[in-house]
């Protein structure tokens, strides 16, 4: 079972059997190498084009689809259809403003730009539609379009092929808080660059910063001269997410329970962090990672970052679960990070969290669609989402600058993933519109994003990381 | 307690911190593991701790008492294994199970005397992959072998090697010139002070429970690094008990009188230990913490071969030289680590210090020096519990001494005594910073 699956995966055959292919992403830093076009619907607002300019991205104008622009096109057996005229090139990624949107008829615009530009999409090119959150648009008609728009992107992200990814971000503008060209742009960086490889179908949100909270936009290690703690470190995804903060600047405080200490000092020695072993479950967890961090990094030191990576899951059926694994899955992953987060955003403490600092959690796929057999990691996962929202809105927070975000990663190819049989990760990985399993580094990136001093505008989310997962959509 | 001890040199040397691998049972889980293996991991740990990837330590200094010949160069070929820059010095230093500790009083006096600004001290032993050697006959004939010029030759030196001949050689833990084992010298030891089952068995209970509170209370998240399949000493029984530990049958001594059982004797141990030291100037300019100040040490050695002295007992009188030196009582210290190579060495030791005719016949002293407070005394476990891979033994000690002190307070002070075979006994004294 498992070589045929192979075979039709792997077979040249596969292909034109329509067995879908798994693309090589592109990932890091880099741009996509094809024209990024920029389009709007429903009038021509400012804001994504001002906020291109100030990430210094050269950007054409995005053709459109017309009746009367369309070109003739015969095929090889001789039948004549009327297609849109092609872009001189391929396209890397096309930019739509959406903000202005209000009617219907609006979303033909949409259409209009997004149809020509797909037909040359590079591969891992990007969809990029930038709207407005729906409650804020207006009327209900302004508020149907603005929401018919995530039905758009996320059709769209099911619709690419060759590793392109479609998002939607949202901003305020009519609000009395409008979001400015400065916040947005870590996120339309975030989302053009390689780093959002495996981020697709998923809606983004960017409000506003107070005046001066955003500092550099475009810098390639945004965490220089930041202290980063990073829980769960030693192995998976948080021994990525632990090198990509350090390969961005970052001094970073590598967290794992003893048990972890071997392979959490060869993280720390391979990134020259520090490791502080520690179970995170521990009454006095948040104390001692700020006294480390006191110690270690000077007088005055705080902590920019928090990552909340650890976590473990104890699965069984409902009607076979008992109190301790139950329990055991709520504190690691839920309750702990609610007790170090209070300790480490008192203002007073050494070694606490940082003005303009940043506290990320890592939620799951699960925690929105829910898994049989999980019912306890869900409610952890799902409590992330609840818990990043909630706290963002508190004034000891958002007082002092600070945001709190979470990823949901879906199926990522950890050393544990490697060891699912065969044809169950097959399954899985092929259940989202990358057709493949994430990465690591995937995560990672979207927590460096989410926390980069350039995201003060980004608080209260939870960034899926799934390759559109067809699971919680 | 006394006036402030004092460091007859320019400055100090301080404990800035320690790390151990978990210790495993002889042919436990760490059985596969070279003692360059583990080495190398407690040197990453430590260094992964202290954040020093890629930097220069002032040299480290570390050996082993189970060696094979390929290791002739074991702490080198770690440090060039480990995270730490390859321009690292490194030496090996071998003095049975005092090892551990004459290294942190080797690179203690190099900072003192401001030869180096930072060091790396500890040891490492495996019991289980020891070296074997192979028996006498053997070894001769191979040697001729090896010499011969012609074949023929050869073939008379290799014909000379008798079936005897072919039985291995593994080290055994027996006293060259005595060929008792250790465990038969302690025996003597024990009977000759009158030391009890009952009181053996207490000490090793104790010492089980005091490990157990330890590692449970996270007393070791930043002195140990797991290793392998182990995050806690593989002979650790936190279940165990004096009732328990009083149904095993004696393995030392003989008869009637014989009271020295696995249970209250320490079991051959894999493991290593390390141990960082800075001078003040050092670690404050890394943001380091400093945990002790080590301030004075003192070596003895007994003639055990004529049944003069036990085999374990130059402790016993080294302490006493030292504390002359530093101008302090036995009782002038809050926190005391004796090795416990046996239940009966810690208490056969205490019980010297309080005669009177011991301290008078054999220390020259007036009055006996005295009890030792026993809630004071080895608080946190020791040997019998986490095991005992001799080498490493000193630097597990020296980072837990320096870590409990810290605890204390400035000015705390320690005493850490350790036997080791070949009658000698390595004793220091530590402050708390
Ligand atoms: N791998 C995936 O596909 C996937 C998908 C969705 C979400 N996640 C989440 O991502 C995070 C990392 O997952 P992973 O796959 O790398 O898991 P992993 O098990 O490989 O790593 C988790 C790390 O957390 C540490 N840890 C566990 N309990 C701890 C505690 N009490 N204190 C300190 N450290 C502790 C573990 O020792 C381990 O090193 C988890 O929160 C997980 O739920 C993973």
């Amino acid at each position: 079972m498992a070589d045929l699956m192979q075979m039709l995966t792997t077979n040249p055959l596969a292909k034109q059997l329509g067995v879908p292919q798994a693309a090589r992403l592109r990932r890091g830093r880099e741009l996509p190498t094809g024209a990024v076009v920029v389009g709007s619907a429903g009038g021509s607002p400012s804001l994504v084009r001002r906020t291109l300019e100030l990430l210094g991205l050269p950007v054409e104008e995005a053709l459109v689809d017309t009746p009367h622009t369309r070109v003739s096109q015969t095929d090889d057996e001789g039948r004549t259809r009327e297609v849109p005229a092609p872009y001189p090139g391929t396209v890397g990624a096309v930019v739509v403003d959406a903000t202005a949107a209000t009617a219907v008829a609006d979303l033909e615009d949409l259409r209009g730009v997004l149809r020509p530009a797909l037909r040359a999409l590079e591969g891992s090119g990007r969809v990029v539609v930038v709207g407005l959150e729906p409650d804020t648009a207006g009327g209900p008609t302004a508020v149907a379009v603005q929401q018919g728009i995530e039905g758009v992107v996320r059709s769209v992200g099911k619709e690419l092929r060759k590793g392109a990814t479609a998002n939607l971000v949202r901003v305020d503008l009519l609000t009395d808080a409008p979001t400015t060209p400065t916040d947005l742009a870590s996120t339309l960086s975030f989302l053009l660059e390689g780093r959002s490889a495996y981020v697709s179908g998923q809606v983004l949100h960017v409000g506003h910063a107070e005046e001066g909270r955003v500092t550099e936009v475009t810098s390639a290690r945004p965490f220089e001269g930041q202290v980063v703690v990073v829980t769960g470190a030693g192995r998976g995804i948080g021994a990525s997410i632990a090198e990509v903060y350090a390969r961005d600047g970052a001094a970073v405080v590598a967290v794992d329970v003893p048990a972890g200490g071997q392979g959490l000092a060869q993280v720390a020695n391979r990134i020259g962090g520090t490791a502080l072993q520690l179970d995170i479950t521990a009454p006095d967890a948040g104390r001692r990672i700020a006294a480390h961090v006191a110690q270690r990094f000077g007088d005055g030191a705080r902590i920019h970052t928090v990552v909340h990576n650890a976590g473990i899951t104890r699965d069984k059926l409902l009607v076979n679960l008992d109190e301790e694994r139950w329990g055991s899955v709520l504190e690691v992953n839920l309750a702990a990070q609610i007790r170090i987060n209070d300790v480490l955003l008192d203002p007073e403490l050494p070694g606490g969290l940082d003005d303009g600092g940043r506290i990320v959690g890592v939620s799951s796929t699960t925690g929105f669609a829910g898994n049989r057999g999980q019912t306890n990691y869900a409610a952890s996962k799902a409590g992330v989402i609840g818990l990043v929202r909630a706290m963002a809105a508190e004034p000891r927070l958002t007082a002092r600058g600070i945001t709190v975000n979470a990823v949901a990663p879906g199926v990522i190819a950890t050393e544990m993933w490697g060891k699912v049989p065969f044809l169950t990760r097959t399954m899985g990985e092929r259940l989202n519109s990358l057709q493949q399993a994430g990465t690591p580094l995937d995560v990672a990136e979207a927590i460096c994003y989410l926390s980069s001093p350039a995201s003060a505008a980004v608080t209260g989310r939870t960034l899926r990381v799934c390759g559109q997962l067809m699971m919680g959509a | 307690m006394s006036d402030q001890t004092t460091s007859p040199t320019s400055r100090d040397a301080v404990v800035v911190g320690g790390n151990r691998i978990p210790f495993g049972k002889a042919g436990g889980a760490y059985a596969a593991a070279s003692n360059q293996a583990m080495l190398t991991a407690a040197l990453d740990g430590l260094v992964a701790r202290f954040g020093l990837a890629g930097q220069q330590v002032g040299e480290v200094a570390a050996g082993a008492v189970l060696k094979h010949s390929r290791d002739f160069n074991l702490t080198r070929e770690s440090v060039l294994g480990s995270a730490l820059a390859p321009t690292t010095p490194a030496y090996d230093l071998q003095q049975a199970c005092g090892t551990g500790l004459e290294t942190v009083i080797q690179v203690a006096n190099k900072i003192r005397l401001g030869q180096l600004d930072s060091g790396i001290a500890g040891g490492v032993d495996s019991a289980s992959d020891a070296p074997i050697a192979v028996g006498e006959g053997l070894r001769k004939a191979l040697i001729r072998a090896n010499a011969a010029r012609t074949p023929m030759q050869r073939v008379k030196a290799l014909a000379g090697i008798r079936p005897g001949d072919l039985a291995p050689e593994s080290p055994r833990n027996a006293e060259p010139r005595t060929g008792l084992s250790m465990g038969e010298h302690q025996a003597r030891t024990a009977k000759e002070w009158g030391i009890t089952r009952e009181a053996q068995d207490e000490l090793a209970a104790a010492s089980h429970h005091n490990l157990a509170r330890a590692w449970d209370s996270g007393f070791f998240d930043d002195l140990a690094t797991g290793f392998l399949t182990l995050s806690r000493d593989q002979g650790l029984r936190p279940d165990t008990s004096v009732e328990k530990l009083a149904t095993l049958s004696p393995v030392f001594g003989k008869g009637e009188g014989a009271t020295m059982t696995a249970g209250n004797s320490t079991p051959l141990s894999d493991g290593a230990a390390l141990v960082l030291l800075g001078s003040r100037e050092w670690a404050a300019e890394r943001n380091l913490p400093v945990l002790a100040r080590f301030v004075d040490a003192e070596v003895a050695a007994v003639d055990y071969v004529s049944g003069d002295e036990g085999l374990l007992m130059a402790p016993a009188y080294a302490v006493p030289r030292l504390l002359e030196r530093q101008g302090l009582a036995l009782q002038d210290f809050d926190l005391y680590e004796i090795h416990e190579a046996f239940a009966s060495t810690v208490l056969a030791t205490l019980a010297a210090w309080e005669s009177e005719e011991f301290c008078r016949d054999r220390l020259g002293l007036d009055a006996p020096l005295g009890a030792v407070d026993r809630s004071r005394l080895n608080v946190h476990g020791s040997s019998l519990a986490a095991g005992h891979p001799f080498a490493a033994t000193g630097g597990r000690i020296v980072a837990t001494m320096a870590k409990l002190l810290a605890e204390e307070g400035p000015g705390s002070r320690g005493l850490v005594s350790i036997c080791a075979a070949g009658g000698q006994g390595v004793v220091a004294i530590l402050e708390g910073c």
